[in-house]
């Protein structure tokens, strides 16, 4: 997995709640075997008309937010299926950070799996950097994760929470199953106790 | 000891380790596996030299991909769904996991099967690559859906690395009214708390309303909690939990039954337990709803109209002005004068019996609307079989309905069952998402009596008008 530590990007402007996740990848990009290449169907409801060709004034067909790496976006982002592909596709578009005020449970798991970071602050500060993706290049935004920190244009300082274990793995690009593979003699133990207490299961 | 909820008591009773900060490793009795959200994961064990750790405890069924034909056995014309049926059935018979394939009868959708066959027990940890997994809280199981990564981690492991959610109680007190069935409780709630009301909790669902449903109810009930943005949703067990699984195929028999039977009894929340959150419902109060926009929280009852966007706040204006666009609906329409070009009665949240029984029921005598396209899909081949035997099937066929075999069909789009552009879909699944259903597709979610009596009318329609 791809680490994250510090970025200065691009953020695109998606002010929408409840971004589900038909919205971020519908169902016809489900069917491949691969995590890879999905970046294309990113969005594809809202970045392409029905002939396939691009909707210019969606904000991914736009410059300069076709180069976003950061995504600004209402709330409940990622609600729906628990789908990885959402993930994939973000990842695979380029998009390594969303700022959002809430996000669906499943959703924000699997960013964490993809080096993505999901970062939730009040509505007011999304707002007020919603505005400053509204200006695109002119008004790149840093996020970074070491210090949990969103610098916004003006300088100004937005702070968050997240899960020091998530952090740590995000920051380290750590694979968790090998992570719990280590802890192969806690489930041993676990099952035995199980087979003892609960046969039926 | 303090009090506990039924949830804290599940949990307990799965944690393997536990760190200082509050991340855990918790044991999974259950894991499902569909075609979509597995071929990664079993790349990923490949890729490693892994095994799956636990494959009697691992079920793999296909149900998205899987046309609803009768010719389906022979062939699935799209290639890139049949790919990812045979990768199933590879890596299924390759790593030695449970496996029904679309020959056996016993096939459908996940979430039919898994209790259908009895792995779904009280008390249980059951995980899928699926957001409906939620489901199985039915049984008080503590049942979510997980991604592709988590996918591998069990299959690997048998664990899951998680943290607690925190606890929140949806009370339905008093009887429910007639004509009024699960699905309206559910989607009752959702309009009443949000897409994000549960977000970060785990629900259980309690009062006289809710003890009141069969297990058919609360799986319809429990499978939408995702759609209320909750981590689960749980009832805990109580005699008619026992007597559904009670001879299940897999369920313990014998001695191993009444051991099972007296920790199963013991699964139910403390009087005084804690609760983070409570939302109560005045069960007299519900009525036959149906959805008019994009997200299941846009809920009305069947006799009011479409709302204008700028009744809402909170940033939902906007949203709700893009759903009516695409939704290709005028504030201030009554719901009832909505006419509907399709029916889709199934998916894993109304496509047991029961909900056959209750569609079939409005049907009888009737006949499908002249031009109105409507299908009934059986969540599973064992249901599908049942009601053949109780003559529903020739209810359905009789009325201008079409049969059709087991299988996720038109809830998500990814088989040949699909509403065109500008479709307008009476539906019993669980999203009316943008292209949920097919690309420009116009999905009303309600309920299987709701969803007949539109067939039968044509139009969106209050069913107790027909009873």
């Amino acid at each position: 997995m791809q680490k994250f530590e510090r970025l200065t990007a691009i953020a695109a402007p998606l002010p929408l709640i409840n971004v589900d996740t038909d919205m971020i990848i519908p169902k016809q990009y489900l069917k491949t075997i691969k995590r890879t290449g999905l970046g294309v169907a990113l969005f594809d409801e809202m970045r392409y008309d029905a002939n396939g060709d691009e909707v210019p004034d969606f904000v991914l067909n736009r410059a300069p937010w076709r180069d976003a790496e950061i995504l600004v976006a209402g709330a409940n982002f990622g609600c729906g299926s628990s789908r990885e592909h959402a993930p994939w596709a973000l990842e695979d578009f380029g998009i390594r950070c969303i700022i959002a005020p809430s996000f669906a449970d499943i959703f924000h798991n699997n960013c964490f799996k993809n080096g993505i970071l999901p970062v939730v602050l009040p509505q007011a500060q999304v707002d007020a950097l919603m505005q400053d993706a509204e200006q695109g290049g002119n008004a790149r935004l840093t996020v970074d994760l070491e210090k949990q920190v969103v610098v916004g244009a003006d300088g100004t300082e937005y702070p968050f929470e997240i899960d020091p274990f998530k952090k740590h793995c995000l920051m380290e690009g750590l694979d968790d199953i090998g992570l719990t593979l280590g802890r192969a003699a806690e489930i041993e133990s676990f099952e035995s106790r199980l087979a003892a207490e609960r046969p039926w299961v | 000891m303090s009090p506990k909820t039924l949830y804290d008591k599940i949990w307990d009773a799965h944690l393997v380790h536990e760190d200082e900060d509050g991340t855990a490793l918790l044991y999974i009795d259950r894991h499902l596996v569909h075609e979509v959200t597995s071929p990664q994961a079993f790349e990923g064990l490949r890729l490693a030299g892994r095994a799956v750790r636990a494959p009697e405890r691992t079920i793999a069924v296909p149900d998205h991909n899987v046309p609803t034909s009768a010719d389906r056995a022979d062939r699935i014309d799209d290639e890139q769904s049949r790919i990812q049926v045979e990768a199933l059935d590879r890596n299924a018979r390759e790593f030695g996991v449970v496996y029904y394939p679309v020959s056996d009868v016993r096939q459908g959708i996940v979430h039919i099967i898994g209790p259908e066959q009895g792995w779904t027990l009280p008390g249980m940890t059951v995980v899928c690559g699926d957001s409906h997994t939620s489901t199985h809280g039915a049984f008080g199981a503590l049942a979510h859906g997980i991604g592709t990564s988590e996918v591998e981690h069990v299959l690997a492991t048998q664990t899951l690395i998680t943290r607690k959610s925190k606890n929140m109680k949806v009370e339905v007190t008093g009887k429910l009214p007639p004509g009024v069935t699960a699905k309206d409780i559910t989607l009752s709630i959702i309009g009443k708390t949000g897409t994000a009301g549960g977000t970060g909790h785990v629900i259980e669902y309690c009062g006289e309303a809710i003890r009141s449903l069969s297990m058919e109810g609360r799986m319809t009930l429990c499978n939408m909690a995702i759609e209320g943005g909750a981590r689960a949703g749980l009832i805990a067990p109580d005699e008619t939990t026992f007597d559904y699984v009670a001879g299940r195929p897999h369920a313990p028999k014998g001695a191993a039954w009444e051991a099972a039977l007296a920790w199963w009894k013991t699964l139910h929340s403390d009087a005084d337990a804690h609760w983070d959150k409570v939302v109560t419902l005045d069960a007299s109060e519900i009525v036959p709803v149906v959805t008019w926009g994009t997200s299941p929280e846009d809920v009305v009852p069947i006799t009011g109209a479409v709302p204008d966007p700028d009744s809402f706040a909170d940033g939902k204006a906007e949203s709700a002005k893009r759903a009516l666009e695409y939704m290709g609906l005028a504030p201030g329409t009554p719901l009832s004068e909505i006419d509907i070009d399709t029916v889709f009665i199934g998916s894993c949240t109304n496509a047991r019996i029961e909900d056959l029984r209750a569609a079939a029921e409005v049907v009888k005598g009737r006949k499908v609307k002249e031009g109105v396209r409507a299908m009934i899909v059986p969540g599973s081949g064992l249901v599908r079989a049942q009601a053949e035997e109780e003559g529903l099937a020739d209810i359905f066929k009789e009325a201008g309905f079409d049969w059709r075999l087991a299988g996720c069909s038109m809830c998500l789009g990814m088989n040949p069952d699909q509403l065109s552009p500008g479709e307008r879909c009476a539906a019993t699944s669980n999203r009316n998402f943008e292209g949920r259903q097919g690309r420009g597709g116009r999905t009303h979610l309600m309920s299987p009596a709701m969803a007949a009596a539109a067939a039968v009318t044509g139009r969106l329609t209050d069913v107790r008008e027909l009873t």
